[in-house]
């Protein structure tokens, strides 16, 4: 018995996927030609799988922040927020976040992945409960592993089935955490928050909502679905990621409850890493900049991703529930998901390609992400590459 | 501890449909490598054992479970809790 043996069956899947589809585990950027072209193997292609909601990584003023940020303070900071890690940059940033949503408190964390790893573990413990929406990332799921709260799923975006464990777990010590996503990385689908919220208060629970797909996204400000729905004033917690539409790296949690603050010295996931770098904060920073100034960024997205959800629904192939920047195409078998794929990248499209048990309901999923950068001609490859892969009725 | 019967058969119920081949299922049976039962459907499954049993469970209880009868002690605990 080896330490390896236990991956026996990934294995076998994998040797599976190289014979059918090799090309799913080369994906390398060999040369990254603007927001929405690369070259991937030796071949130009147009990217619509990449969550650049915004075109933001390749801005001058991005670009310029962060250079001037390592000539000013080097390439790493060498050390956790706890130590040395923390810069007036980190507190000038969560002040900027905190202005932007209009909330007390904010904690800036090293990644997306970590925000979600630090509240989810620290907030709660093993007397408090999470009713988390079962499409929720694996972020949240292993936060609430770490701490050892008691996790309990509701189906995905059904408000009733949520009810429904409210009402059993009435009689349960501790407090109740409702975890929910703005915008869901694989459906592309919004929460119906407004609902949520409505039994939040009349459960008396707590509402965490991570925005990670719809900050910049969702809301006339860019605030994400809170905002559009409403609702900012009854979300507690807000958890957001600096690798999508802010084009850096890095997450936060910002919140009105000003105890906050306490997080930052009972999370081992903020104690236990290097803090971001100044690079990625002033990257960040001047995203943020300029999703507050450029609101029409936000306009030009959502016609794009409107015109190519239309065109792939019209044409007629399984997309998500509702128009959004992400749109994903569901294959009823993996072997078709396959054919799609290489077609897509042989026509000059890259999108995800995302299998089970990794998708919602066990169909593999082709992820198209759409981006402000895309041009209406670019929209356009994209729905002609699908339809030029499509089987024929 | 034993898991009742009740308990057990109505597990087996619920488990039943998504097991392919008509395997027959047995309570020493390994859910994910003699079922090949995963992860996510596991989670899927335990949703349908709170409603059946009109029960809370939390998705913790599966680090505990490997076969059907783990499944149906750790129900049972939870019924009698």
């Amino acid at each position: 018995m080896g330490l390896f043996d236990k991956f026996k069956n990934i294995s076998t899947s994998i040797a599976v996927l190289e014979d059918k589809c090799s090309a799913f585990f080369h994906i390398v950027v060999e040369d990254l030609l603007s927001s929405t072209e690369a070259v991937i193997d030796g071949r130009k292609v147009i990217l619509a799988g990449t969550n650049n909601y915004l075109g933001l990584p390749l801005r001058q003023e991005c670009i310029k922040a962060a250079c001037d940020a390592i000539q000013r303070e080097g390439t790493g900071t060498t050390g956790s927020r706890m130590a040395n890690g923390t810069y007036s940059s980190h507190i000038e940033f969560e002040k900027d976040l905190s202005d932007f949503f209009g909330r007390s408190t904010t904690i800036v964390f090293t990644t997306g992945y970590s925000a979600n790893l630090a509240m989810l573990s620290t907030l709660v413990g093993p007397r408090d409960t999470v009713l988390l929406d079962a499409d929720c990332h694996a972020s949240i799921y292993d936060g609430c592993r770490l701490g050892g709260v008691q996790v309990f799923r509701f189906h995905h975006n059904d408000v009733e089935d949520l009810e429904k464990r409210l009402k059993r777990l009435k009689s349960q010590d501790g407090e109740v955490l409702i975890v929910v996503e703005g915008l869901y990385s694989m459906l592309g689908d919004r929460a119906p928050l407004a609902d949520i919220v409505a039994l939040k208060e009349k459960y008396h629970a707590y509402l965490l909502v991570d925005e990670a797909h719809s900050l910049g996204v969702l809301g006339e400000k860019g605030r994400g679905l809170a905002e559009e729905a409403g609702v900012e004033a009854e979300v507690d917690f807000i958890v957001g990621t600096f690798s999508k539409s802010l084009g850096s790296v890095g997450g936060f949690c910002t919140s009105n409850h000003e105890e906050l603050e306490i997080i930052r010295y009972a999370s081992r996931p903020y104690v236990f890493t290097a803090s971001s770098s100044p690079a990625n904060i002033a990257a960040a920073k001047a995203a943020l900049s300029i999703i507050r100034s450029e609101p029409q960024l936000r306009v030009r997205l959502w016609e794009n991703a409107t015109a190519l959800y239309g065109r792939l629904k019209d044409m007629g192939f399984k997309v998500g529930p509702e128009p959004s920047p992400i749109i994903p195409v569901r294959c009823d078998r993996i072997e078709e998901a396959f054919r799609i794929w290489n077609g897509l990248l042989e026509n000059g499209v890259y999108v995800n390609m995302v299998l089970p048990p990794a998708t919602p309901d066990g169909t593999a999923l082709l992820r198209c992400s759409l981006s402000a950068a895309h041009s209406r001609q670019q929209v356009e490859k994209i729905a002609q590459a699908f339809g030029a892969v499509q089987s024929p009725v | 501890m034993k898991a009742d019967k009740v308990v057990l058969e109505k597990i087996v119920e619920i488990l039943q449909p998504h097991v392919s081949g008509g395997v027959e299922i047995t309570p020493a049976m390994d859910i994910e490598s003699d079922l090949a039962i995963d992860s996510l459907k596991s989670m899927e499954i335990l949703a349908n054992l709170e409603d059946a049993f009109d029960l809370s469970i939390p998705i913790n209880v599966l680090s505990e479970v490997r076969t059907v009868e783990d499944l149906a002690i750790q129900v049972q605990k939870l019924i009698e809790a």
